[in-house]
């Protein structure tokens, strides 16, 4: 890939160019046996996405797929083994802190856990102009007018300036670290499960203050989560990930009606949700995940798939539009019409398909 | 394991070196003349001339440690007047006490030994039992008994506890004998008689900081999640007690045991010094206040190894109490 | 936006309600885990006393000469004449009168409370001033290994098995003299400061390695949090990560740290003056005091008995404070 390599020659971003680009991202951590290395965790394994400004891109799937370390990629908390990332039409993959900084400050995340995120040291309004102060920015009226502008942004009491991070309740606190990510005024905000460690009642409220943030500010997201029905409630775009690696990808509406890639299906079939619970019921995975050390062959997903041939252990999916889906799906043998048809053993299908349970 | 066993050895060799490298260059490399102290004070000029020549110490320092290494692993000729050939451990000869080091190191190495390893017994049956008890009867008469008696111990001196001792069991009730080393071979009786207020006092204070650090950990235990799951199964008391808690409580105080054991072993100066007997740690002061260069560095080496060897063993004690260190 | 009907239905039931927030709105200062723990501290009684005995002890030690002036004798002042023919005191308890509270020495008949008084200041300073080295350097070095990990990790680890491995007494036993004489002739006198500073020292090379072991293991545990990813995301340098986001957090052991050398340092410096090393005379000095004692333990208990059951409060205060500041600064621990 051509880095452009001046200013000039980069292109304004315009709505239709991606503001984030990612091509072949990879990340495989070394597991050492004595001083020899024994091969590698392929936690993330060629992943390629784009996410256009103002857009909402959910990365769903099991935990362990690799979507906690995509996110920390994309803002440069871990370095990528392959791939590159371009943010702005600027290649990003290498850049060190100090040629970084000025994307920092359009690039920030939110973290899962709103108990370890903020300092219990520090006052929420240290918290919150961190940023600011880390890169020596002071901006108009005072740093303290703008942490009490962002904290009453996010819905909080911009009084609670001098409080401590302990007194605030789980929903608040994730409020913060949402203030803390704004303070920057950033482009694009990766939001690594940002209500999974919350009370379902809590959930709503942060993702509809994510939803009204994105919508005002024009921001851009990743949005990691393992909650499929989160995601149809905030993204505009669905990457389903397995194993490493994007197995379907597409707009929202074609994901979650036409999936074409049966994990995706399977995925959805286990939403609690009582539109779908008709006759087709829940389509359960047996067996577990298999060990990122040592990923089948082909096609990752083809030791739980019950539509598995010879070919998917053979040669592995590329991630193309099938059979006139609108969506980019990694399977030979996709899914057709609407979700809530339940998976058909096709005619093709093994006899022995010990591999799916269909529960009535 | 092995490999961990291998890494762990290795790293302490490389500990041993720089003890040695380090003791070296301060006792033989920081004072403007070595020598001056070594010779007692009816030493002429001519003598203290030899005496340099003997022992090398006009060689440039690296050299010198070169040869000194040397008389450890394969042993090396010393002049005539330091006795001849030295053999394979071969620590250098003293003036002072006229005889190889190695040859005092055998007399006081066995009483340093008769100190500690009784007292190092008493203090974790005591200090360790005294704390879990504590711990399983917490807000009782008997913990807070036991509270007392460590906080008071922590705080106490050792000349000061073994004065006391002394001034009361052998001065006033003439119980005990002045304390002496006698060798348990010859006559046992002797030898526990002789140094059993120096076991006393040790496993006073020590027992008290065992009882302490083992009360703790109990008590942490205790309230850990696994325990209350175990006595929900229906475990009863003393299983989990015993086998799940105790486990677990017990882990920390290994390692203080065996880096308290290990620096003990290396000389308990302030024991030996307060009852007058003569072990490792009496000698090495001795041979400080005498300047006697060959008898210091022996004793530092020999109490870093203790130290550095008790380090290993809690490392496999450690594996062996916890299966989790294996998996590193 | 289109939602299912029934999570839309049900987020709309539930997004008027806003967080629950803390009652007391009028107090809008939060209080700091740090007041919290200092709130706690004062309502634990065995702190309160133990904190009141050495806030005593520190302002005596500090004012001894006012507290000299006030009493009436000075610290060198002998008073033979109160001495029987084979130096004993004369009098009851070791000659406690209204002008010596404490009584007087044996031989020399120096005014007991006022060598205590001005002792303490010499072993107090020495104390303080070696814990705030090593806490100082244990500090720096626990947070750069733990941080940093890989080979910075190794080569301080490393160090710290070293200086464990280092048989304390006897390096020093061996440096003191050693470094007095390469600073000042056999014959010259030694001044008392720099007779401090080599005790410091010595202290301040043998004791950093349990603070830097210390706050190097809850490094490694705070590293992983989250809210040092959120600065390091937000392009912080490794100054601000260490010194502005770790270290606040490490403030709690480091207290109890600092509470607990202390007292180690006052006992190693009288273990030191017990093996005939140590601040000489005339200057006054706690630790050699108490090793000066032990032999009149028989002929003149009440000489033994002041220092020794004041370097015995001392350190139990100490110990108490420490411990006391353990679970202030902990709750969950159970001590």
């Amino acid at each position: 890939m051509s880095s452009p390599s001046t200013a000039t020659q980069t292109p304004p971003v315009s709505p239709a160019e991606p503001l984030l680009r990612v091509r072949g991202l990879a990340k495989h951590f070394p597991v050492r046996a004595g001083f020899r290395s024994s091969g590698a965790v392929r936690a993330v394994d060629g992943l390629d996405f784009d996410v256009r400004p103002g857009e909402t891109l959910g990365l769903v799937g099991e935990s362990g797929c690799g979507k906690t370390t995509t996110g920390r990629m994309l803002v440069r908390l871990l370095q990528p083994t392959a791939g590159t990332i371009e943010f702005a039409g600027r290649d990003i993959t290498h850049a060190r802190r100090g040629a970084l900084r000025p994307l920092r400050q359009d690039l920030q995340i939110i973290f899962q856990d709103p108990y370890a995120s903020l300092n219990p040291r520090h006052t929420v309004g240290r918290i919150v102009a961190m940023p600011l102060q880390v890169n020596g920015i002071t901006p108009p009226g005072g740093v303290k007018k703008r942490v009490q502008e962002l904290l009453e942004l996010v819905g909080l009491n911009p009084e609670h300036y001098n409080r401590y991070p302990h007194e605030f309740s789980g929903g608040q606190r994730q409020r913060i670290g949402i203030a803390r990510a704004l303070a920057l005024r950033p482009k694009l905000i990766v939001a690594d499960e940002p209500v999974s460690a919350l009370d379902v009642s809590i959930q709503a409220q942060v993702i509809n203050l994510l939803r009204d943030l994105q919508r005002d500010l024009d921001l851009a997201f990743v949005f990691i989560a393992h909650d499929l029905a989160v995601v149809r409630h905030f993204c505009h775009r669905v990457a389903v990930m397995y194993l490493g690696k994007i197995v379907e990808i597409g707009d929202r509406d074609d994901i979650y009606q036409r999936p074409q890639h049966p994990y995706t299906r399977a995925l959805l079939s286990a939403i609690p949700d009582v539109t779908t619970l008709g006759p087709a019921g829940r389509i359960r995975l047996t067996g577990d995940v298999p060990t990122p050390l040592n990923p089948p062959s082909g096609c990752r997903f083809r030791t739980r798939c019950w539509k598995a041939q010879d070919r998917c252990a053979t040669e592995e999916p590329a991630l193309t539009n099938r059979d006139g889906g609108r969506q980019l799906t990694a399977c030979h043998y996709p899914e057709q019409g609407p979700v809530g048809a339940g998976p058909e053993p096709g005619p093709d299908a093994p006899a022995t398909s010990g591999t799916v349970e269909v529960s009535q | 394991m092995t490999r961990f066993l291998v890494r762990r050895l290795l790293s302490a060799v490389l500990t041993l070196f720089a003890v040695s490298v380090l003791s070296f260059l301060m006792f033989f490399g920081l004072p403007k003349d070595p020598v001056s102290g070594m010779c007692p004070k009816n030493c002429n000029a001519e003598r203290l001339e030899r005496v340099r020549e003997e022992l090398g110490l006009r060689d440039p320092l690296p050299e010198q440690y070169a040869n000194y290494m040397k008389g450890i692993v394969t042993g090396r000729d010393l002049g005539s007047s330091q006795g001849g050939r030295c053999d394979a451990p071969c620590l250098g000869y003293s003036y002072v006490n006229s005889e190889a080091v190695t040859d005092t190191l055998a007399r006081v190495l066995p009483v340093t030994l008769s100190i500690v390893i009784p007292a190092a017994v008493l203090w974790l049956v005591l200090g360790v039992g005294l704390g879990i008890i504590s711990a399983l009867r917490r807000g009782t008469a008997l913990d807070r008994l036991a509270i007392g008696f460590s906080l008071a111990g922590a705080s106490l001196q050792l000349y000061f506890v073994g004065a006391v001792l002394l001034l009361i069991f052998t001065y006033n009730l003439r119980i005990t004998p002045v304390p002496s080393y006698t060798s348990i071979f010859d006559n046992p009786l002797k030898w526990a008689s002789g140094l059993v207020l120096a076991w006393v006092a040790l496993a006073f204070l020590f027992s008290a900081i065992y009882a302490r650090l083992s009360r703790a950990q109990m008590l942490e235990t205790l309230s850990e999640d696994f325990v209350r799951t175990a006595r929900a199964k229906g475990l009863a008391k003393p299983a989990v007690y015993g086998r799940h808690a105790l486990r677990a409580a017990i882990t920390p105080v290994v390692t203080i045991a065996g880096l308290d054991v290990g620096s003990a072993l290396g000389g308990t100066v302030i024991t030996e010094t307060t009852f007058g007997i003569q072990g490792l740690g009496r000698t090495a002061v001795d041979a400080v206040k005498a300047g006697d260069l060959p008898t210091i560095m022996a004793t530092v080496l020999i109490s870093a190894v203790f130290i550095v060897v008790a380090n290993i063993v809690v490392d496999l004690l450690y594996a062996a109490i916890d299966p989790r260190v294996r998996l590193r | 936006m289109s939602l299912s009907p029934v999570e839309g239905a049900a987020r709309a039931e539930i997004e008027p309600a806003a967080d629950p927030v803390t009652p007391e709105e009028k107090s809008i200062v939060g209080r700091s885990p740090g007041q919290l723990a200092w709130a706690r501290l004062r309502r634990d009684r065995t702190a309160t006393v133990s904190g009141v005995v050495l806030v005593i002890v520190i302002v005596l030690a500090l004012a001894a000469p006012l507290v000299s002036k006030l009493y009436g004798v000075g610290p060198d002042e002998q008073f033979s004449d109160r001495l029987d023919g084979n130096g004993m005191p004369l009098g009851y308890v070791g000659g406690i009168t209204g002008d010596h509270w404490f009584g007087l020495e044996p031989r020399l008949g120096r005014d007991i409370f006022i060598r205590m008084i001005y002792g303490m200041r010499t072993s107090l300073f020495i104390a303080f001033a070696a814990a705030l080295v090593t806490t100082a350097i244990g500090v720096v070095a626990g947070i750069l290994a733990g941080f940093l990990g890989g080979i910075v990790d190794t080569v301080i680890s490393w160090i710290t098995d070293v200086a464990l491995a280092l048989p304390f007494l006897i390096f020093a036993l061996a440096v003191v003299p050693t470094a007095s004489l390469r600073f000042y002739g056999p014959r010259e006198e030694v001044p008392p400061a720099f007779q401090v500073a080599v005790l410091i020292v010595i202290f301040a090379v043998f004791g950093w390695t349990s603070t830097a072991r210390l706050v190097r293991g809850q490094v490694i545990s705070l590293r992983e949090r989250e809210f040092v990813e959120a600065a390091r995301a937000s392009g912080a340098g490794l100054g601000h990560m260490l010194f502005r986001q770790l270290l606040p957090n490490l403030w709690a052991p480091i207290l109890v740290a600092f509470s607990l050398a202390v007292p180690q340092y006052i006992t190693g410096e009288a273990a030191l003056s017990f093996l005939g090393i140590g601040i000489l005379e005339p200057t006054a000095d706690f630790g050699r005091m108490i090793f000066q004692s032990i032999p009149y333990l028989q002929t003149d208990p009440a000489y033994v008995f002041f220092p020794g059951v004041t370097i015995f409060i001392l350190v139990l205060a100490f110990n108490l404070l420490g411990d006391a500041l353990r679970d202030a600064l902990d709750p969950k621990s159970s001590r």
